[in-house]
């Protein structure tokens, strides 16, 4: 009898310690699916429009101003009322994949629902965890500001017709599974054509114009084409220093500033090495070898001529002290100008706008004191900028093209964040 | 450096004597401390003053402004004070478009190290301009800096910034060494509340009883003021402020 009892005992003690072993272990697998969904956001990035400045953690609310309008991001916090309390599991990876919140109702496509549909379900569960696990806060979003007609939302059918296609991303049998790997993550959650292909006046990007580049609509700054090697194509870049760029935000070839320092610093810089590597190998898979020739440019050859000597003193006085009289720079932190890409791209806005305004890349882990580059908008004048412009754009080999004194005038105006 | 090296790896492969291979590895190690010392000869140099290069054409090599009355001297202000601004500016909290684009990806530790950097600069105050304004507005703002206006609620600025309105450590600015269009601008958007900080937010309350005569006699009288013997801000706590600040915690 004893001895039963203290067998039962046992058994009672063992089931218990197997319980406790099975839900330690169950906790350890949702600690693991939460920490691999906060990995996953962030390499989505979503914190850049779903928090607000000074606001609570993906508690929503932050202004997009678009061409149509301003939109306000959504609260996806996990509060009951004002957040995604509660969505399921099915209903986030329903809004991701096929953009419609669980009712039905149309998401606007400021949402890059059409990279997220490439997601997989896996994906996007464990960032539906993660979501779940972080603090709620109760905010009521905030109603969008869109002009007629297009806070109506039935267009955004159109729209879909138009832009979107529905469905996970399939790999590539023929490359290999790093190469994939690259491109679920660009192509999916880094959704890296929202601002490298070119927008049309619909809002919207056609399939063949994936990654070929455009200006980025109300911000001005041009987002170059990953595919030709004379704009951001990377097919000549060592994959190191595509590495180095998207983690650090700096490398030998040049640097991130802008639109481009915000994707580094609030998403590329935390992706493991692994998946940098892949997203690089991805990148410098899809450079095309045989770019096509530069547009002549549309200044006359005697306002050139005069432009590029202004520029050259300009240049010796202001900028070779760190850019070095060949434009050699000290990279990575004061980076190279000749043979830099971004310098000889067809679109001088980005150029111009770094002599106008400067810019510091990133803070990030591998570069947290970052160099910075002064704005000469106070220093110099128009025809200055657009000189100094034109010399490193067509200095040293490069093989741009000269700009004007207007085209520097209008992006003085141009929105700085 | 490759050539040399490969060179000696192909000797020692051929002999594979402990003698050459000591030889390739001093090579080597020469090599890379060559690269090391090419590579550092070729870095920017590694200090603040080169890192903060992009503040210099508004507010001066050392921070101590430009010719620009809109853009203020930074150089000797206290570091909590800068670091909050710095904070502010980044948020957005604080709008100037050039300085919010610049500042918006840098993380805190950086923005407490340039802040540093410049509340240890002390390039000397420089002359005050004379005033363009009469010596009965210039009376009031004495009056209103020194003693402020009891009747409309108005403090001194001495009583916060100090009897040499040279500012106390962290969080209080010094007021010398300003031009009056950037103190009367700075004022201005006080009162409209486009220029907010922390609550209690102290310089609200005070310049929201200011009248718009009382902001240009107070920016004119301050800009006149001649640099002090000692500039630097005093340490924390040397006297009690007048109300709550909470951009100065006790």
């Amino acid at each position: 009898m004893g001895s039963k009892l203290s067998t039962a005992l046992i058994s009672i003690k063992l089931l218990a310690l197997a319980a406790l072993t099975t839900a330690a272990q169950a906790q350890d697998k949702s600690n693991d699916i939460i920490a691999r969904g906060e990995y996953l956001a962030r390499a989505g990035d979503c914190t850049a429009c779903h928090t607000a400045p000074e606001g609570r953690l993906f508690a929503g609310g932050r202004a997009m101003p678009t061409p149509f309008g301003t939109l306000y991001t959504s609260n996806i916090t996990p509060d009951l009322d004002t957040g995604i309390g509660k969505w399921s599991a099915d209903d986030f990876y329903k809004t991701m994949h096929s953009g419609r919140f669980p009712d039905g109702g149309l998401i606007y496509p400021a949402m890059p629902f059409a990279s997220y549909t490439k997601v997989t379900r896996a994906d996007s569960d464990a960032i539906f965890a993660y979501l779940r696990s972080i603090a709620p806060v109760s905010q009521k979003n905030k109603p969008h500001e869109l002009r007629f007609p297009y806070d109506n939302r039935q267009l955004i059918l159109g729209w879909r017709t138009l832009f979107f296609s529905e469905g996970e991303f399939k790999p590539d049998p023929k490359k290999s599974a790093e190469w994939n790997r690259g491109a679920y993550l660009v192509e999916g959650l880094g959704h890296c054509g929202m601002c490298h292909s070119p927008i049309n006046a619909l809002g919207g990007t056609s399939q063949s114009d994936a990654f070929k580049g455009g200006l980025i609509p109300m911000q001005n700054w041009y987002a170059p084409s990953l595919t030709s090697n004379r704009e951001a194509g990377l097919g000549d870049w060592s994959i190191k220093d595509i590495t180095d760029l998207l983690q650090t935000g700096v490398s030998m070839r040049g640097v991130v500033y802008g639109p481009m320092a915000e994707v580094v610093h609030n998403s590329l810089q935390y992706l493991n090495d692994e998946d940098t590597k892949a997203m690089a190998v991805y990148l410098k898979g899809i450079a095309e070898p045989s770019p096509p020739p530069p547009a002549s440019s549309t200044l006359p050859t005697t306002e050139s001529s005069l432009l590029i000597s202004l520029g050259k003193t300009v240049y010796d006085k202001h900028c070779a002290s760190c850019h070095g009289t060949q434009g050699e720079g000290k990279p990575p932190h004061w980076p190279p100008l000749a043979n830099n890409q971004s310098i000889e791209m067809q679109s001088a806005v980005n150029p111009i706008r770094m002599v106008l305004n400067g810019g510091y890349p990133p803070g990030t882990k591998g570069n947290p004191m970052p160099y910075g580059m002064p704005p000469f908008a106070g220093l110099l004048s128009d025809n200055e900028i657009a000189a100094v412009v034109s010399y490193i754009r067509t200095a040293w080999g490069n093989r741009g093209t000269p700009v004007s004194a207007r085209e520097a005038n209008e992006l003085r105006s141009a929105p700085l964040n | 450096m490759f050539a040399r090296a490969a060179a000696s790896v192909a000797v020692t492969i051929t002999l594979a004597t402990i003698v050459l291979a000591t030889i390739v590895l001093a090579t080597i190690t020469l090599a890379t401390i060559d690269g090391a010392a090419a590579q550092t000869a070729n870095q920017p140099p590694d200090t603040m003053a080169a890192r903060v290069e992009a503040c210099t054409p508004c507010h001066g090599n050392k921070g101590e402004g430009t010719s620009d009355v809109y853009f203020p001297r930074l150089a000797g202000k206290p570091a909590g004070y800068l670091y909050n601004q710095l904070l502010a500016f980044r948020s957005g909290r604080r709008k100037y478009p050039p300085m919010n684009y610049l500042l918006e990806f840098l993380p805190d530790p950086y923005l407490e190290a340039m802040a540093e950097y410049f509340a240890g600069e002390h390039p000397p105050l420089p002359q005050p301009a004379p005033s363009e304004v009469s010596k009965d507005v210039l009376a009031q703002g004495e009056l209103l800096a020194t003693s402020g206006d009891a009747s409309r609620n108005i403090p001194a600025c001495v009583s916060c910034h100090g009897p040499g309105l040279a500012g106390m450590q962290p969080g209080i600015p010094g007021l010398l060494g300003l031009r009056a269009n950037y103190i009367s601008a700075q004022l201005g958007a006080w009162r409209y509340g486009t220029r907010t900080a922390k609550s209690p937010d102290c310089m609200q309350q005070v310049a929201g009883h200011l009248t718009e005569a009382d902001v240009t006699a107070v920016a004119a009288w301050l800009a006149t003021r001649p640099a002090p013997t000692n500039p630097a801000p005093v340490p924390k706590g040397t006297y009690a402020l007048p109300f709550g600040c909470g951009s100065q915690p006790n």
